[in-house]
């Protein structure tokens, strides 16, 4: 499906992506006693972003419960509780705060399977609102995707639409791995068509969001939405672009990535975290690296965010992570082979 | 021993630093409502966090300060940012994203900071400062400069496992510095009483080997009291003390509050101790000003905050390019 393109049907029933994720939250709470839900201000508040909502009205501050300031003991507690029998669904208040975090997330959640031996799961799920756009500056606007996708253990999604965030969030909360889920704080408000009921969205699978021949745009969360507007634009040019959605950083899908690289020859991969050692880097190798290198007609592109801390200025901000434009003009020099 | 029954302040200081301190609590609560009011024009962009309410809290606490001691300071420092002397028309460049402001334009509210005056910067991250307060305490010990470090944070921070490490190893190489916890009653919509298992912050100075006192956090003498005698003691290489001064924000938590956790009566009741009012009867009482001077003190306050307003809309957009600047040094000039 082409989630963002609005749907003509006007009996889809259509949620926000914030509205998704506290549908697929209100479910797993109902259909399962061991779901717990923990955070900062998850409560009463409803979450620094509203996600939580009202959940703590219908479910109890005993089952959506407000932890006080203390991420890496919160997180850790979390994990503690996964090991031994319950469902945690982990807020962090803003993804950059899972840096306090680090230790029970990498060092414990993630290895402890394997360094027990297969003895033990811990099926956590950590949420991280993420991503620039706010002017909320350096501290409050990061994107730790990749550094969570260079954890072998963890899992690593972006959902890019409503219907994947609930998908997504539902395959997080089955898995007996710990996930780890960004939401993009833009996102939020995004609206789309949202299935009702208990369903899941693959957890390694990126998803073809526009079809084309001429250019691979493989992209990320918001860069989805960006990369898609862009297609438009260049469409009107008759380069057509071939969207993939990445959704899941680990395990990181090479089929569909591959095969789509083999039909376009050409590959641009656009996601906000900063560009070097990021996401980009690790598929413009496993490209090398397979057998879509042949095909290839024009070096492969990453447009990614800029190498410093995101700027409080709005106009800094806004040149510090990749927009419209320069995916349109990234995606052009390489259908005409200006690389 | 003296028979003066006097409040502690109107003993300690000379007129002058006494009006002094009453400007600047004027001039932090007229920069905030001049900061919101910039907010809701959509000349700021991003959030805030205001410390109408507090204005006692950061001013009384730096009066025994020189530009040689450093402060850090939190999200919600832009009081402790005017107490230690910046200026308030550097402030909102920086608020309105300038080149001339204190972070040219990078840093915005929650990273305001003037360094030249010891304000080491706000904070994004609840805890932050808490051990590089420490470090300023370690630098002026071991380089032997006399200077003392106020940390400030808030009751939500006294929570995060930095302030437990940063407390114990302030007591144990006996380092001077100040804990200032500025006790509003909330982190955010979670009340201490909801996340702290001590009824009172300062009781943690126990587990800490250090003083620890319980202030009326809007009672400007009281907290310049005990503060002054927490740098005595810092100065004096008998290491850091903690101090909670109880307070309250007027306003919601930041401006996407919906004030869900708490009474309008509750708040109603804290607007009603205005520590600037109190200050101010104080002032009077005591003969420092009278009425009209006092009025004279705020009237000159509200000018400057307009003036530094009208500076901050002529300032200069950062360019572009600029964008990776200040990442490294050599990236600087
Ligand atoms: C490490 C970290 N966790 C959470 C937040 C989000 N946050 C910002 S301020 C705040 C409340 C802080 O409460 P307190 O320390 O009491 O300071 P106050 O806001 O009351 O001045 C929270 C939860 C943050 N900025 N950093
Ligand atoms: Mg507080």
């Amino acid at each position: 499906m082409n989630a963002p393109a609005k749907q003509p049907d006007a009996d889809i029933r259509e949620l926000s992506y914030s509205e998704a994720i506290r549908e697929a939250m209100g479910l797993a709470l109902e259909r399962d006693e061991r779901v717990v839900l923990m955070g900062e201000d998850i409560g009463v508040y409803g979450g620094a972003f509203q996600v939580t909502g009202d959940l703590v009205e219908r479910f109890g501050a005993d089952r959506v419960m407000d932890t006080p300031i203390s991420e890496l003991g919160g997180a850790g507690v979390a994990v503690g509780a996964a090991l031994t029998g319950l469902r945690p669904i982990y807020e962090f208040q803003f993804s950059d705060f899972a840096a306090l975090a680090m230790e029970q997330i990498v060092n414990q959640a993630a290895k402890m399977r394997y360094m027990l031996g297969g003895e033990a799961s811990v099926p956590v799920v950590f949420r991280m609102p993420a991503g620039s756009g706010t002017g909320a500056a350096a501290q409050h606007s990061q994107s730790f995707e990749a550094w969570f996708g260079h954890v072998p253990g963890l899992k690593v999604v972006q959902p890019s639409t409503p219907e994947d965030a609930k998908g997504l969030l539902l395959a997080a909360l089955e898995d007996p791995d710990p996930v780890v889920m960004f939401e993009h704080k833009l996102l939020y408000k995004m609206k789309g068509h949202v299935p009702e009921g208990w369903y899941t969205t693959q957890i390694g699978k990126s998803a073809i969001r526009r079809h084309g021949k001429d250019v691979t745009i493989v992209a990320s969360a918001i860069m989805v939405h960006r990369a898609l507007a862009a297609a438009e634009k260049l469409a009107g040019e008759g380069i057509e672009a071939e969207i993939i959605d990445l959704r899941s950083v680990r395990p990181i899908d090479g089929e569909t990535i591959i095969g789509s690289v083999r039909k376009t020859g050409r590959l641009l991969c656009v996601y906000e975290g900063v560009r070097t050692l990021g996401i980009g880097a690790e598929i413009s190798a496993m490209i090398a690296e397979s057998e879509a290198f042949d095909f290839l007609d024009a070096p492969v592109l990453r447009l990614g965010g800029a190498e410093a801390p995101i700027p409080y200025n709005p106009d800094l901000e806004k040149a510090a992570v990749p927009q419209i434009p320069d995916i349109e003009a990234a995606a052009r020099r390489l259908a005409r082979r200006e690389v | 021993m003296t028979d003066d029954n006097r409040p502690f302040a109107i003993r300690k200081y000379d007129a002058a630093r006494l009006r002094d301190a009453l400007r600047k609590m004027y001039l932090i609560r007229f920069f905030e409502e001049g900061a919101e009011d910039s907010y809701m024009r959509g000349l700021i962009h991003g959030t805030m966090h205001l410390s109408i309410g507090q204005e006692a809290s950061a001013v009384a606490s730096c009066m025994g300060l020189t530009d040689e001691d450093k402060i850090t300071s939190t999200h919600r420092g832009h009081g402790h940012c005017i107490a230690k002397g910046a200026e308030v028309g550097r402030m909102f460049a920086e608020f309105f994203g300038k080149e001339e402001g204190y972070c040219h334009g990078r840093g915005g509210s929650m990273h305001i900071a003037d360094v030249t005056k010891g304000n080491l910067g706000a904070n994004g991250i609840v805890g932050g400062g808490l051990p590089i307060a420490v470090g300023a305490g370690l630098t002026a010990k071991r380089l032997n400069t006399g200077a003392v470090a106020i940390c400030f944070f808030g009751d939500g921070a006294n929570n995060e496992g930095a302030f437990h490490e940063a407390l114990n190893m302030a007591a144990i190489w006996k380092l001077p510095v100040v804990f200032i916890c500025e006790n509003n009653k909330y982190g955010m919509s979670t009340s201490t009483e909801r996340s702290t298992a001590v009824k009172n912050i300062a009781e943690r100075a126990v587990a800490y080997a250090m003083p620890g006192h319980t202030v009326d956090g809007n009672d400007f003498s009281a907290v310049a009291e005990t503060v002054e005698a927490a740098i005595a003691r810092a100065r004096a290489g008998e290491g850091p003390s903690l101090i909670e001064n109880l307070t309250y924000r007027w306003r919601g938590h930041s401006k996407s509050d919906r004030n869900r956790y708490r009474s309008k009566q509750e708040i109603d009741e804290w607007m009603a101790r205005d520590p600037i009012q109190r200050f101010r009867k104080e002032l009077v009482e005591h003969a420092i000003l009278d009425e009209s001077e006092a009025e004279k003190v705020a009237t000159e306050a509200r000018q400057e905050v307009e003036a530094g307003i009208e500076f901050a809309k002529s300032g200069t957009a950062p360019r572009i390019p600029d964008l990776a600047r200040y990442v490294y040094a050599e990236e600087n000039a």
